[in-house]
Order: structure tokens, then sequence, then C-alpha cells
């Protein structure tokens, strides 16, 4: 339909009103999270929220790698805590003051000064731009080396958990450097902010209400753009893409270092939201909570894994509220029944309704699917 | 369409760039040198007949099997209290969060706990990890949690008291005992966290300065069974004894792989410091008889006050369910801050906290006292053996309760340390 030498990211023409429809979606997300959420919410919640948010917004980026081109990541963690960490570390050199070590090195370790690898991180700008290059850098190195060998499927699943796992346990092995199984906490400020101060925490809850909206606004222009037609390509039928022309590598390496930048975002701001990483945000299991997130409100839709991740997460403090012993077997069952009888997540619930509103309306075939329910 | 769309994408850039510089001026709060930001702490809730207290225990993941014996504990002493008229003339109402062995959701229950439920006091965490991520939040909200678990030492929080043993009240006592049993060298497993790495870290320093030799340290990950490997390399290293730190479900697969391996508790004694009665029990006694342990506290602890605990203890729960070390030492720093309180008459932490000093307790331990300089407790050292009915028998104990000392500044050999 269009030149094939048409610029990657020049937008297609859309069904008419979908752009309307985003149009309202966005404003009303915005109204919603920049106007409601902090009237409506006592200090404590809306700073649950904007734990909340941060999943989310790796659910924006495993939207677009596993929801669009197939790839199932379930190894955000590692991008997840590699932003995190270049954060932390930064605010821990800042929280200890020029010339003194972070308080856990005091403790469990023997250096008298920094070890070189935190160095460059005291930098404010260095740690700033680490946060998300730094994750999309190692995904750009294993991902050329996975993608290359033409490594899919279950065995990417099984790399990227590997990954995780080892990540994980390396941190807690340098317990003198890292913080070990503790991770870095007691957080003090965020660039000179106070962070005790709710006021602070307001402002942090805003930064990540708005570092959302402009990932999504990001991933729905990829998507709708011609690479994020030919990512679905590739994910339904990667051969026929080579055969065009195409190197079904470097679409698919796009998007997986696309997703780790926006997993590393979502750990930068994740520390002052939260005051703490450690190990445990970054092995396997939250590596699939994340996944469950998106799949549960859908994985193709970007409303849908973003929707999805926050109601995950806010069902899981929710249920652990009311039932502190037993929540983790309702938690289970949420996910096995949203797996069970809908396995395009709650998103496709709205697809089937307009489906069959449109089957009654008229007694033509229904449309072809929506690029959103393929999967 | 498309041009259409582009303009609508560059209102929204900019609506939404307006709208975060107008959030972030608006928004400006304390500067972190602003030097103390202004009384920002949650205030508890104390205006009621009933107060509320935060039990704050993993009850799911693979710590919930011990701290859900501390959470029963917790309540048995605020059922006892409550019977008995409460504390300053109110009732104590427990509000029990799951904090599901995962370290952030322990910061987020304790907020929680703190900022919604306003409690006036929180009970609860296990391992030293849960610990140090809710520090800053009971510090930065000035509310006090009453730890009760041994652990690593290193620390003092002004809002926190420690009720379980501080290096100098378990680790160090139980080196004395190898040390006076002969034994020259010793073999150091734990799981892979801070509070084995800190304690081994104690452990060598201890053993340089006493001519004892370290011949081998491995950790595993929290959660692991695996220990086949790490049981044939504690053989091979013939060494005197183990010094086992290994913590929750992780001790079951290395007893049963040190059994089969040959190894006893006669051929290479292990002293285990996170094993107490309800471990044994889902261990078997018959993987643990004739081992050490290192505590303050046992089910078989003499005394009137352990015998009402115990009775007491089994008559709510059930007669098959032990009582343990931590289990005693959250049943203690109830009563502790119930007495800080009374004390202080109020519920006010800062008050609490001046009242602190030299409180004391008939705990079912024995006489504990509260030493307010570093908000932990004396405590009286007792090394075990574990019998073949599941209880431990008492061997050895240190005649009196030692003067806790978190950071061993008064060891000589532990000057390197901290």
């Amino acid at each position: 339909m269009t030149d094939s030498r048409m610029p990657l990211l020049t937008r297609i023409p859309l069904v008419k009103g979908h752009s309307a429809r985003a149009r309202a979606g966005f404003a009303a997300a915005a109204v919603a999270l920049f106007g409601l959420a902090p009237l409506a919410l006592s200090d404590f919640r809306l700073g649950l929220l904007a734990k909340y948010l941060c999943t989310a917004m790796v659910a924006v980026g495993i939207c677009l790698a596993w929801g669009r081109g197939g790839l199932l990541t379930l190894g955000q963690g590692v991008f997840f805590g590699l932003g995190g960490y270049a954060m932390a570390m930064h605010l821990k050199i800042a929280d200890a003051g020029p010339g003194n070590l972070p308080d856990f090195m005091q403790l469990y370790g023997t250096a008298t000064e920094l070890p070189w690898w935190w160095q460059p991180f005291a930098n404010p700008l260095f740690a700033l731009a680490a946060t998300v290059l730094l994750p999309m850098l190692v995904a750009a190195l294993l991902g050329s080396f996975i993608f290359r060998r033409r490594v899919k499927g279950a065995y990417f699943a099984i790399l990227s958990q590997a990954l995780t796992a080892a990540f994980a346990i390396w941190l807690i092995g340098q317990q003198a450097t890292t913080g070990g199984t503790n991770g870095l906490t007691d957080i003090q400020g965020f660039f000179g902010y106070d962070l005790n101060d709710p006021v602070n925490q307001r402002m942090v809850y805003f930064v990540i209400a708005a570092a959302l909206l402009l990932l999504m606004a990001l991933a729905r222009q990829l998507i709708h753009s011609r690479y994020g037609e030919l990512l679905v390509a590739v994910r339904d039928s990667e051969e026929r893409v080579r055969f065009l022309g195409y190197d079904p590598a470097n679409v698919k390496l796009v998007a997986y270092v696309v997703a780790a930048g926006m997993a590393g975002l979502a750990g930068a701001l994740f520390v002052p939201a939260v005051g703490i990483i450690s190990p445990a945000m970054i092995g396997i299991v939250p590596s699939i909570e994340f996944v469950i997130g998106a799949a549960v409100g859908g994985r193709a839709s970007l409303v849908g894994a973003v929707l999805g991740a926050i109601g995950v997460a806010w069902a899981k403090t929710a249920l652990s509220e009311e039932f502190p012993a037993a929540w983790t077997y309702f938690q289970g069952l949420l996910f096995i029944v949203a797996l069970a009888f809908l396995p395009g997540g709650l998103a496709s619930l709205v697809g089937m309704v307009r489906r069959r509103r449109a089957a009654r309306a008229s007694e033509e075939p229904s449309p072809a699917l929506p690029v959103g329910e393929a999967a | 369409m498309s041009s259409g769309s582009s303009i609508f994408r560059r209102r929204m850039v900019a609506g939404a760039a307006a709208l975060a510089a107008a959030v972030a001026l608006s928004a400006c709060g304390a500067k972190t040198d602003a030097g103390g930001s202004s009384d920002k702490a949650a205030k508890a809730d104390t205006s009621g007949d009933t107060v509320k207290v935060g039990l704050l225990n993993s009850l799911s993941g693979t710590m919930a099997i011990s701290e859900v014996t501390v959470r029963d504990s917790l309540k048995l002493a605020i059922d006892e209290i409550n019977a008995k008229g409460g504390v300053l003339g109110k009732k104590i109402q427990p509000i029990s969060e799951d904090g599901a062995s995962d370290w952030p959701t322990f910061a987020e229950k304790a907020s929680k706990l703190i900022r919604e439920d306003r409690v006036v006091a929180t009970f609860g965490c296990w391992t030293s990890a849960s610990r140090k991520a809710v520090k800053p939040v009971f510090e930065k909200n000035k509310s006090l949690l009453f730890y009760p678990v041994q652990y690593e030492g290193l620390e003092e929080s002004p809002y926190i008291f420690y009720t379980g043993a501080t290096t100098n009240q378990q680790i160090v006592p139980a080196l004395d005992y190898l040390k006076n049993q002969g034994k020259k060298s010793i073999y150091l497993v734990g799981s892979d966290y801070v509070f084995p790495r800190t304690a081994n870290k104690i452990i060598k320093a201890y053993a340089k300065a006493n001519g004892m030799k370290v011949l081998g340290e491995d950790y595993a990950p929290l959660g692991s069974t695996e220990f086949s490997t790490i049981a044939n390399k504690v053989k091979a290293s013939k060494a005197d004894a183990v010094f086992n730190t290994l913590n929750g479900d992780s001790n079951v697969a290395f007893f049963k792989e040190y059994k089969s391996a040959g190894l006893t508790a006669t051929s290479m004694p292990v002293v285990s410091v996170s094993i107490a009665e309800e471990e044994v029990k889902s261990i078997g006694s018959q993987y643990l008889a004739g081992q050490l342990t290192a505590w303050n506290y046992y089910q078989t602890t003499a005394g009137a006050a352990n015998t009402e605990f115990v009775k007491a203890y089994k008559a709510k729960y059930g007669q098959g369910k032990p009582t343990s070390d931590p289990m005693e030492a959250a049943y203690t720093s109830v009563y502790l801050w119930k007495a800080m309180v009374e004390k202080a008459g109020s519920f006010d932490p800062e008050k609490v906290k001046a009242a602190s000093d030299g409180i004391t307790f008939d705990a079912p331990e024995g006489k504990v006292t509260v030493d307010g300089a570093s908000q932990h407790i004396y405590k009286t050292a007792r090394i075990g053996k574990i019998g073949t009915d599941g209880l431990i028998e008492q061997v050895w104990d240190s005649g009196k309760a030692i003067k806790p000392d978190p950071y061993l500044k008064g060891y000589d050999w532990a000057s390197g340390l901290s």
C-alpha cells in the first residue's frame, strides 16, 4: 500500500475515528492522572499509584515487544533493575555527600573509596542518561546476538529468564558494592529535593504520570507507523518478511531495545517513588509479574496492557490488605481465569462487544480483525 | 489526516509540558539541605477507646513458615493484655499486614500501617533485608517498630527496638562455646543475604583472633533446595564443626543432604542460629537429633513465666505447636512496649523512647532489661542440643543476661568490622 522507500516511521492512515478516540483517550487519561487522582487519593495511595504507573511503563514496552513483536520478554526485570540501580546509585552517592561512602558500603564493605564502576554515577547527567541508555545498550548487544542467530519463541523466553536470574544472583553476591539482598535502601533525596516531604513525593508522582503518557504516545506512534506494521508482520510470519527483503532481526531488535529503555526509565522512577531498589524487584518472579499485568489487560493493546499492569498491581495491594493470609490464592486465580478465558486479555472483551454489535447491525461478514486482536 | 493528528500531537506535548511545568513550579517542597523539614510525621490515632498496632509479617512466600508463628505469638500477647484491661485504659486492636517475603512490599505495608491505619507502634519483620527496607519508613514517619528476631548487629535506628539477640548475645557466645569444646576448624554455610554474610564476617574475624581455621564458606540463594555440592564440600573439608546461618526452608534440604553424605552430629556437629523448635518440626528431628543451636530461649527453658507462656500458646493454637526464640522475643516485645507506654503515660513515640531505659519484664526467657541507649535488650545466651522429640535441651548458658553491643565495641578483634 505504500512505497517501500518511504521512511519507516511514516504514519499509515488509520481507520476513520481511530485518531479522535485516541485523542479523547489521552485527554481523559491526563485529566485522571493529573487532576482526579491527586484530589481523590491520600498521599499514601498516590504514592502507591506512582508505583503502579512504573509497572505500567514496563507494560508499554512489553506491549510493543511481545504484543506486537511476539517476543516473550520474560526478562524485563534486568532492564528495570539496570535503570533502578543506575538511579539509586546516583542518589546514594548524593545522599552520602562529597567524599563519603554510601552507608551500606561503610557497613559491609572494606573499601575506603567508591568502586571504579560507581564513580561515573556521581555525575547526575551521566546517571540520568544511564538509566535509559544502559538498558538499551545491554538489550542491543544481547538482542543482536540472539536475533541474528534466529533464537526465538521459548528459547528466547528462557534466555531472558536466565539473564534476570543471573543478574539478581550477581547483585546479591556483591553485598559490599551493591547492598546484596537488601538492595539500595534509605534513599533520602532526589536531585536536591527531600523525599521525606509529601509535596516532593507528589512531584515525583507527576513526573511518573507524565513519563507514562509520553511513553504511551511514543509507543502509539511506533505501532501506527510502517515500522509497527512490519513488526506485526514479523510476529505473524517472519519468513515472509524475510523474503520481502527486510531483515527481521533488525525489526525485532528495535522493539526489544525500545522496550528495554522503557523498563529502564520505569526502574529509575520507581526508586524515588518507593525509596528502594533490590534484587527482589529484578529476579524471575517480578519479571513474570510484569508480563502477567500486560497479559491480563491485553498484550497487543496499548491501553489494555497499561490498564492491566495498573489493575494487577492494584489488585495485589487491595487483596493483600483485605486478606493478608490468603491473597496470593486470589491473585493466582485471577491470572488463571484471565488467561484461560481471555487469552487476548481484558482488552479483547471490548473487541468482542464491538464485533458483536457490528454483526448485529449488519448482516455483512465482520471486518478483518484489527491488528490488536490478532494475537 | 496525518497532518491533523500531528498538530494534535504537538498540542498534546505542549499541553503536557505546560502541565508538568506548572505542577513542578507549584510543587517544590523542602530541599534536602533545608535542615529538619517541619514535622511531617504521620500522627498516630489515640483518640478512641482502642489504639491500633501494626503486625507486619510475611504470611506468604518463603519466610511465611517462620513469620506466621511470630504473628500468632504477637496476637497472644495482645489478647492477654486486652483481657487485663489494655494499655493506658485502651484496648489494642491489631492490624495484620502481609510482607509477602518481599522487601519493597514490607516498605509499602509499613507505610500503609503508619499513614492509613495510624498505628501507635508496629511489631514484626524477620529478615534483615525486610528490616532495612522498612527502617527509613519508620524513621521518616517517626513511628516505632519492635523487631523480634536475632540479627547481624551493626545497626541502631532511633525508631526501632530490637528484642532479639544481637551478635554478642548469640553468635559470639556460640563461637566461645565451640572454642571451649576444643573445635579448631569450622566450615560456614549460609543463605545468600545480609545476615549470613555479615555474621560470617564477624565469625571470620573471631576465628582469626582465636586461632580457629575457617575451612570454607558457602552461600545458597534464599529458598534454594540444592545442597549436594555444599554437603560434599563440607565433608571433604574435614572441619571440626559447621556454623550454619541458612534461613527458612533451605535447612530442610541441607540437613537431608548432610545426613546422606554420611555426616552426623558426633562426626561433625552443626551449630545453627536460625533453626528453632518450629523449624525442627518441619525439617524432621531424625535429621537434626544431636545437632546444636544458639538462641536465648527454648521451649524447655525453666521458669514460671515460660510455663505460663507455653501453656497459653498451646491452649490458643494447639497442643502440637512448639514455641521458639523469635516467638518469645515477639511476645516479650509487646509487653515491653506496654511497660514503656505506661511509664511514659503516653503513646507518643518520643516519650515512649525516653521512658524505655531500664524497663524490665519477666519474660519466658528470664528477666530482660531494655538498654535505652542502644534500644536493644539484655539477654542470656543459650546453647541447646536438639532431641529426638523435636525439642531443644539447653547444654550451656551464659549465666547472666549479656549487655547488648550491636557494634561489638567491647571486642578488640572486631575493631575492623564497622
